[in-house]
């Protein structure tokens, strides 16, 4: 498998998601993905995108085009320097939320993808990568 | 905090009282000079007889130079309001930022003029002329917020202005409201949307309001969790919500999120959601007959 163009946006404020949902239908589309799945990831980049705005203090997204034989699929990789999540399978629960939300942001975008990687830990900040295959 | 130097005494209260008139002549001389009139010349005396009124007033209750020059202290409370006012009167009259500091930073020669012939020898006049370039600088700083915020204010009047442009509630039908939405749903805006949907039900009696999310191109939890809000609110105001457009894609993504919508009415399409609106408040809309 191979990456064959990257990307890194801001994901600093409340209007860089809006940006990022754009800049993920655009790639979306431009890979050939159903409007189903551009919705999907769009959807789930945009919850990615508010925590880690919200939660992370700001950060970034790096968007790679994927290659696999004949596959192709787009990876988003979020990553803040935020404080952290201390408990990942209680972030992942749904309803779980510290924020006054709906607390199915993370899980949501987990079943939104095909592939789902959290990494994070107190002091440590925040790297949620997801992929979808077309 | 206070530190020996902090408390030590100065001439400038003194000097502001003792030698009132005299500075109000040669600073308002001054202001003429740099063509700062705008308004009636009898405008700028008055103007500037009462902001010496209150900074001696203000000078007067402070000890001490890291008093004097402390502008947000409680002393200084009606000196800003006046600069507050005045900033952002001139911020309307399209005054330039410069122009409007300008009325402060032209009391600095003056001030200096009388500080020289008051104090007492070369080291207090270093002293002294220090404090005054500190009090000055600082209201010109003030006076520059001022102006400032007002400048802001005017935007985020406009930008209010523009919220409410691009959300308009229609009347359908009697009892029957249509919010047609369009665009993102960010916070700001789904704010607004959502009070002025309560608003119009509080005015019309609208029994039915219909929320078309045919223009929203994503509606992910936080656009959700306004949906719910909104629908529940409007509940309370006696009125029942139908959510329409919610296109196939959408309702999938919505699915996966595990966001419940089943306590909402949801409908394809806003015509769908107006027949089952007249249904629900007993109205028919009936084909037209032959002409009789
Ligand atoms: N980047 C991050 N840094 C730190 N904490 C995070 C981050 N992302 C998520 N969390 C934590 O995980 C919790 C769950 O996140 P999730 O996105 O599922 O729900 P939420 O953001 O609270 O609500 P919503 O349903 O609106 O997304 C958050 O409330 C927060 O405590
Ligand atoms: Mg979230």
């Amino acid at each position: 498998m191979s990456v064959v163009r990257a990307e890194t946006v801001p994901v600093r404020v409340e209007s860089d998601v809006v940006v990022v949902r754009q800049t993920v239908r655009q790639w979306a589309t431009s890979l050939g993905f159903s409007l189903v799945d551009q919705t999907k990831l769009v959807t789930a980049a945009s919850e990615l995108a508010r925590n880690t705005v919200v939660y992370g203090g700001g950060g970034s997204l790096t968007l790679e085009a994927l290659e696999d034989g004949a596959r192709r699929g787009l990876r988003l990789r979020f990553a803040d320097e935020g404080p952290g999540i201390p408990d990942l399978a209680l972030a992942l629960t749904d309803g779980y939320t510290t924020g006054g939300g709906l607390g199915l942001g993370l899980s949501g975008a987990r079943r939104l993808s095909n592939e789902f990687d959290l990494d994070s830990a107190p002091g440590k900040g925040t790297r949620v990568t997801i992929a979808r295959w077309r | 905090m206070t530190s020996p130097s902090q408390a030590r005494a100065t001439i400038v209260p003194a000097v502001l009282e003792r030698h009132a008139a005299e500075l109000l002549d040669v600073w308002t001389q001054e202001q003429t000079t740099a063509g700062l009139t705008r308004g009636a010349a009898g405008d700028l005396r008055a103007r500037s007889t009462e902001f010496l009124r209150l900074l001696q007033q203000a000078t007067a209750e402070t000890s001490g130079v890291g008093d004097l020059t402390a502008v947000h202290g409680a002393p200084f409370a009606r000196v800003r309001e006046f600069l507050g006012a005045l900033s952002r009167q001139r911020a309307a009259e399209g005054a330039t930022p410069s122009e409007t500091a300008m009325f402060v930073f032209s009391l600095k020669r003056p001030l200096f003029v009388l500080l020289r012939r008051e104090a007492a020898d070369a080291d207090r006049l270093a002293d002294e002329l220090w404090v005054a370039t500190e009090l000055v600088d600082r209201l010109g700083l003030l006076t520059t917020e001022a102006y400032q915020r007002g400048r802001e204010e005017v935007i985020a009047r406009q930008q209010q202005d523009m919220l409410e442009l691009s959300t308009p509630v229609v009347k359908l039908w009697d009892g029957i409201l249509a919010l047609p939405m369009i665009g993102t749903l960010d916070s700001a805006r789904t704010q607004v949307v959502m009070e002025t949907l309560l608003q119009r039900i509080v005015e019309t009696g609208a029994e039915v309001a219909i929320i078309d999310i045919t223009g929203v191109p994503t509606v992910d939890t936080l656009t959700a969790q306004h949906l719910l809000k909104t629908v529940t609110a409007a509940r309370l105001m006696g009125a029942d919500c139908i959510i329409s457009g919610i296109r196939p894609q959408i309702a999938q993504t919505i699915v996966h999120l595990g966001v419940d919508l089943a306590d909402v009415t949801t409908k394809a399409t806003l015509a769908d959601a107006f027949r089952t609106a007249l249904a629900r408040t007993m109205q028919s809309v009936a084909p037209a007959r032959h002409a009789r």
